[in-house]
């Protein structure tokens, strides 16, 4: 200890403070776990009461997420031994696998629209953040506030003329379709912060390189995007989570072709009624990548959360 | 993008457009820069909301192609502001909008002055806490509705060890009681990091220099807390409410997956309700009046609420 501080709190109320924060934390991480765990029960034990904490961890969760079995008769059975671990768990059951699920598909549409809007948000954001930061653009306030304000309109009512306009243009249930609308919601995001990150990179550099002789476009991806990769970066990992999480568009304009992983966890449906296990295995393939790009992330966060408006 | 790349396209790029490029101004640049987001949030945005405005006059049907339109004029407008049902939606929603927002501050301003305290280890358990508000409403909502079952759930099991109720004897959605407090926990549980993080950013930009100015002064630290750290962190705070204000008021994937607007419609909020006049009885022109009702709501209290904030800025 150097020297004493009159704003340092002592240790004794540091003891206290860290206590309840961590109490807090462990609560509020209840739900995540038991998604986690449930995903490795077996039907029965994830619905059995008490609740069980301790039980014998199997793959039929995961099994029956990725697959679709039916029943078959004991002479079918009898004849046809089981060819891997996956069908020896179905069998139990007097089930076959018979194929995959949707859900391999689902996941790969969240991907492909996740990272194609993605890209589209980023490479357009950045262009405009740059011309918002660097040039005078007449009405500048208050095309950034139309940006802003495009985000206050509630999806379910900007959703009718988006299905009326996609129904007429064709685009209804598909990837190129959800790819658009997602970057359209996004874009606001990106620019918004971009400029932020851009306004940070002293202009100096770039006026260097001009007088140096690189040209208005040389400046911007030779001296600006180096400097900016961290903040693209960052503002890339937050349109792809909110892509990745948006659920409203998603239900109400794609069904069979295009539809995304979140419409679809909540309708996996197993042997009478919802298969708790598979739904479980399905949201925790799906929430693990938003927790390790929310952990990579966690010094943007709420710069990423606020627009931009708290900085930190 | 690598050097090499770039100036391969340069290369690549015919002399006489390559010239181009490079006598244009800076204001020529600045549109080529800027045109496309504009155009796609034309696109996106502003063209569906004049059609909605279009369509809320009409009564028009999206399924039923080739019915005959007819325009309406205000009916659909009047229709909805004198039905007793849209007063039920916009209360369940007053509801929700309130015991959220009033919980998140609460907590998330506590949270947030605990972890000021410096304690070891506070940056890993602040990352913990924070999950729950990144990931998706939808998937999270549904998984929370099994937590919510009566006989099996993990959430009734909880509160039965500690009150001593039978555990199916309550059920969180499917009670008329219940059920509006029952989406409060879960937005209170996913939110709350949210208005935690903000405030911890208030808290962080008040300089140390002030404390030791008002412990010199012999301020207590009560009056410390009322006459520094609350003026500090309410411009901060008030932002937090903002964004919560906006964000719940379009509250849908939450609430859609764990309650669908049930029992009856004491959960039914007003996205819930626009869903269902558009995408499950097809009245357009009725929901398209919703829609704007509701848009004009938002901005209207939005805007009066950032003067406010402004306000509160400049003191």
């Amino acid at each position: 200890m150097s020297s004493f501080s009159v704003t340092e709190p002592s240790n004794r109320s540091k003891w206290i403070a860290g206590a309840l924060v961590i109490g807090y934390a462990l609560i509020t991480m209840i739900p995540l776990v038991w998604i986690l765990l449930t995903g490795f029960k077996s039907p029965a034990d994830a619905i059995s009461y008490p609740p069980k904490v301790v039980f014998e961890p199997t793959l039929e969760g995961y099994v029956n997420l990725f697959t679709t079995r039916t029943r078959q008769t004991q002479e079918f059975l009898d004849a046809n031994p089981p060819q891997n671990w996956a069908d020896e768990i179905v069998r139990q059951y007097d089930m076959v696998i018979v194929g995959p699920s949707k859900f391999g598909e689902r996941f790969m549409n969240s991907v492909i629209i996740g990272f194609g809007s993605t890209f589209l948000s980023i490479f357009l954001g950045t262009l405009a953040a740059y011309a918002f930061s660097r040039f005078k653009v007449p009405l500048k306030d208050d095309l950034l506030f139309f940006i802003l304000s495009t985000r206050m309109m509630p999806p379910v009512a900007v959703a009718i003329p988006i299905f009326l306009m996609f129904r007429n243009l064709g685009l209804s249930d598909t990837h190129l379709g959800m790819i658009l609308l997602y970057t359209g919601v996004n874009i606001s995001l990106a620019v918004w912060l971009l400029k932020g990150f851009i306004d940070e990179i002293p202009r100096e550099y770039e006026e260097a390189a001009l007088i140096d002789g690189y040209t208005r476009f040389q400046a911007f991806y030779k001296v600006v995007l180096p400097q900016a990769a961290t903040g693209i970066a960052s503002t890339a990992i937050f349109c792809l989570i909110f892509a990745w999480n948006e659920y409203a568009f998603a239900v109400l304009l794609t069904s069979a072709n295009a539809q995304t992983a979140p419409p679809f966890i909540p309708t996996i449906i197993g042997i009478g009624g919802l298969d708790w296990p598979a739904v479980a295995a399905g949201a925790t393939i799906f929430l693990i990548p938003v927790m390790i790009f929310t952990i990579l992330m966690r010094k943007h966060l709420l710069r990423g959360i606020t627009f931009g408006a708290v900085r930190k | 993008m690598s050097d090499r790349t770039i100036d391969r396209v340069a290369q690549a790029t015919p002399v006489r457009v390559a010239r181009k490029i490079r006598g244009l101004s800076d204001r020529a640049i600045a549109w080529i820069f800027i045109s496309p987001t504009i155009f796609l949030l034309l696109a996106i945005n502003i063209f569906p909301l004049i059609w909605t405005i279009q369509l809320s006059f009409t009564n028009y049907k999206a399924n039923r192609i080739g019915r005959e339109v007819k325009d309406v004029g205000l009916r659909n407008y009047e229709r909805i502001l004198t039905d007793t049902d849209t007063w039920l939606n916009m209360q369940a929603t007053a509801h929700f909008l309130f015991w959220t927002i009033f919980f998140q501050v609460l907590i998330g301003f506590t949270l947030a002055w605990l972890i000021n305290k410096k304690f070891k280890g506070n940056d890993l358990w602040t990352t913990i806490i924070v999950l729950p508000m990144m990931l998706s409403p939808a998937v999270v909502g549904n998984f929370w509705k099994f937590l919510y079952q009566p006989q099996i759930g993990l959430f009734n099991y909880i509160v039965s060890w500690f009150t001593g109720k039978e555990p199916s004897s309550f059920e969180m959605l499917g009670s008329v009681t219940l059920a509006p407090w029952a989406i409060v926990i879960v937005d209170t549980w996913m939110w709350t990091p949210f208005v935690m993080l903000i405030c911890l950013a208030g808290l962080r930009s008040i300089p140390d220099y002030i404390y030791e100015a008002a412990e010199i002064d012999r301020a207590s630290k009560l009056r410390q807390f009322f006459t520094i750290t609350i003026p500090m962190v309410l411009p901060f705070l008030m932002l937090a409410v903002l964004f919560r204000g906006i964000e719940n008021f379009k509250m849908f994937d939450l609430v859609v997956q764990l309650t669908g607007g049930g029992p009856g419609s004491v959960t039914e909020l007003t996205s819930i309700n626009l869903k269902r006049e558009a995408f499950e009885k097809w009245r357009t022109g009725y929901a398209s009046a919703y829609a704007i009702i509701l848009f004009v709501t938002v901005f209207g209290l939005a805007s009066i609420y950032v003067k406010a904030l402004n306000k509160v800025k400049q003191r």
